[in-house]
């Protein structure tokens, strides 16, 4: 891809850091009791969900994981919507039924966060199959793990995928963590990406930290997919600064790692790099982080007005045709 | 002379909703060019080409994640297990991915799919590949269970649940299949049969049998024995598990006082026990015996013939536990 504008440089950074201050939000008004449920925080590796996306059309069609809510804000979802959500309010995207492990926007083509280790993985590529049949050229795209890479459901769905040429871009985002495990303790090879020969299908390493990286490798996997070449496995090497979930301290993992991994934060490289290379007013990154302050004022507190749900509620929307909850046709 | 069977009633209802409905489709192992397994889907490949009909891998995760992820997007799918028994590989896909999206995502999102597949024991097909677990989804909100006991209900049933907006289990049973990739039989016009509404295939005065697939021709015969010694069964099926015809199983028993229940899963947690405890709750007021349910014994099904037919009930078994119930 053509490197970008200093306008587009700057709303790359902009998405970054509304996923890192969103999370840093959200874990903060959780431990102060307004989000129940589970947290996986996504801090650290922000520029794999950014990157992916800015490669995206408007057509494409996503899955995503327990860690989700980065691949939703780096596709433009509301994060007002996104906190009413989290605080289980009716106005929230999910209506107050899923939470952070579910959340969707299908409007932008984000078929939801998943609550199972590699659930959204053949999603993506029945969804890809689906659109090719309706004579569209969106692809599919499907975040994960390094950890999901050892489910059945991640090694029959690449298999069915490269044989069918579906275009769909599998992309691992390898944090050298599956939940507590590390990588060399889960799986024996180091590059997820190697898995990808044996499906007969592309396969690329890339550096998760850099944004106009995992950019460019993206938009080379859309570029295959479109030509009728098939999917890619996209292995995006990252970190997650934090512990699994929030609340867990990640002390599983020793000090020296940590403060390697810190020291190439993805935001941090990439602010500085702007600085370097574009020819951009010395302020412009300083009014970036303010509106992003600014935004995400407005929308905590927005979804902190929004209604809770009513009890009876929680039998509405089992089934399209209601049944039990309501009438059974 | 070609007659109409179970099998063609399948095919029939697939090729009907696949003329009706461009985005209907099938996926599933040997489904397309082989004609399916049991010869159900035979021809279907030749009328409507590959794009209608994918032959899969043996990879039943992703034939079911496949599906539901083309439901998302407007697809209407039809997955096949090609043994009911392989579910077990896919179980994630239908049961924390199909059946809990519409509610998960506050109503935005639905998973409009059929997943067939075949169920019960077919003689000596063993532990492995004759096992019966619709009350495994049964027990899962979010799905609906269907459980079709004549061509003429196999036929109307898959035509709506193709058409259905909820995530459909479909079971057929073996040996109702009735030839196996024989010549196809004639066509029958068959409307699609709403869910909810069960049938009555005898009526009686003194016992209600609730029964389906295979189970539900055991039970007639059995009350065609019984009518020969002056004890006169209802025989009704309820056709859909999920949803459930309550209203005309009350029916049926404000008419019988007498429930028994026959299916052919093991009774233990079967779909039995849910409709006697039903029963039990909703209609002790009729009701003038105990509720008694034939199942399969707790075991896993034999090969051996003699093993298999002690396990698995039979028209003796429902005729025995009916006097039991009567005398």
């Amino acid at each position: 891809m053509e490197r970008p504008d200093g306008e587009e440089a700057l709303g790359l950074l902009r998405r970054m850091l509304l996923i890192r201050r969103f999370e840093e939000r959200a874990a903060k008004l959780r431990a102060g009791g307004l989000i129940p449920g589970f947290l996986h925080p996504y801090i650290g590796q922000e520029a794999v969900a950014v990157g992916v996306c800015a490669a995206l059309g408007d057509d494409a069609v996503l899955t995503s994981t327990h860690r989700g809510h980065g691949h939703l804000i780096a596709r433009g979802a509301d994060p007002a919507r996104m906190f009413a959500e989290l605080f289980a309010r009716t106005t929230g995207y999910n209506g107050g039924k899923g939470g952070s492990l579910h959340m969707i926007d299908a409007a932008l083509g984000f078929l939801g966060a998943n609550g199972i280790v590699g659930g959204g993985i053949p999603l993506a590529a029945g969804a890809a199959l689906q659109l090719r049949r309706a004579g569209r050229t969106a692809v599919g795209v499907t975040f994960f793990g390094d950890g999901a890479s050892n489910e059945g459901s991640f090694h029959e769905t690449l298999n069915l995928a490269a044989l069918w040429k579906l275009p769909v871009l599998f992309v691992c985002e390898n944090n050298l963590y599956g939940e507590f495990t590390r990588q060399d303790r889960h799986q024996l090879i180091t590059d997820v990406a190697e898995r990808a020969s044996s499906y007969g299908m592309a396969g690329v390493v890339v550096d998760g930290n850099d944004v106009l990286a995992v950019r460019d490798a993206a938009a080379d996997a859309v570029a295959r997919a479109n030509a009728g070449e098939g999917p890619t496995l996209l292995e995006a090497k990252t970190y997650r600064h934090r512990g699994h979930f929030e609340g867990d301290m990640g002390r599983y993992r020793p000090k020296d790692e940590v403060a390697a991994w810190m020291a190439r934060d993805p935001i941090d490289l990439f602010a500085q790099r702007i600085q370097d290379e574009w020819d951009l007013p010395e302020e412009a990154v300083v009014q970036v982080r303010a509106e992003v302050e600014q935004e995400l004022d407005k929308a905590t507190a927005w979804a902190k007005e929004q209604p809770h749900p009513v009890p009876s509620g929680a039998l509405e929307d089992v089934y399209v045709e209601t049944y039990e909850g309501a009438v059974l046709r | 002379m070609s007659r109409f069977t179970y099998a063609d009633a399948v095919r029939q209802a697939i090729a009907e909703e696949m003329e009706r409905d461009e985005s209907v489709f099938m996926i599933g192992e040997d489904v397309g060019e082989p004609g399916g397994v049991f010869g159900v889907t035979k021809g279907l490949w030749e009328q409507f080409g590959p794009d209608r009909l994918w032959d899969t891998p043996i990879s039943e995760e992703a034939i079911v994640g496949a599906a539901v992820g083309a439901a998302l997007v407007g697809g209407r799918p039809i997955a096949e297990i090609m043994f009911g028994d392989f579910v077990t590989l896919a179980m994630d896909m239908i049961v924390n991915q199909a059946a809990k999206i519409h509610y998960m995502t506050g109503g935005r999102l639905s998973a409009p799919m059929v997943v067939r597949m075949v169920t019960g024991t077919a003689g000596s097909t063993a532990a492995q590949h004759s096992q019966s677990l619709e009350s495994w989804f049964v027990h899962v909100p979010g799905l609906k269970v269907v459980a079709p006991s004549t061509p003429e209900d196999a036929k109307g049933l898959l035509r709506s649940a193709i058409r259905d907006p909820d995530p459909v289990i479909y079971f057929e049973h073996k040996q109702l299949y009735g030839g196996r990739g024989g010549p196809a039989g004639d066509v029958v016009q068959v409307e699609p049969i709403p869910f909810g509404v069960g049938r009555v295939h005898r009526e009686g005065e003194h016992v209600t049998i609730v029964s389906y697939l295979k189970t539900l021709h055991h039970a007639l015969a059995a009350a065609e024995a019984l009518a020969e010694e002056g004890i006169s069964c209802e025989v009704w099926d309820p056709r859909t598990l999920v949803p459930f015809d309550h209203a005309g199983l009350r029916r049926s028993l404000t008419k019988t006082g007498r429930l028994l229940v026959a299916h052919e899963a093991v009774t233990r947690g079967g779909f039995g026990a849910e409709i006697a405890a039903w029963a039990a709750e909703e209609c002790h007021d009729v009701l003038t015996a105990p509720i008694t349910r034939v199942g399969a014994r707790n075991a896993p099904v034999p090969y051996a013939p003699e093993l298999e037919s002690h396990v698995i009930p039979d028209a003796d078994r429902i005729a025995d536990a009916v006097r039991k119930l009567v005398g």
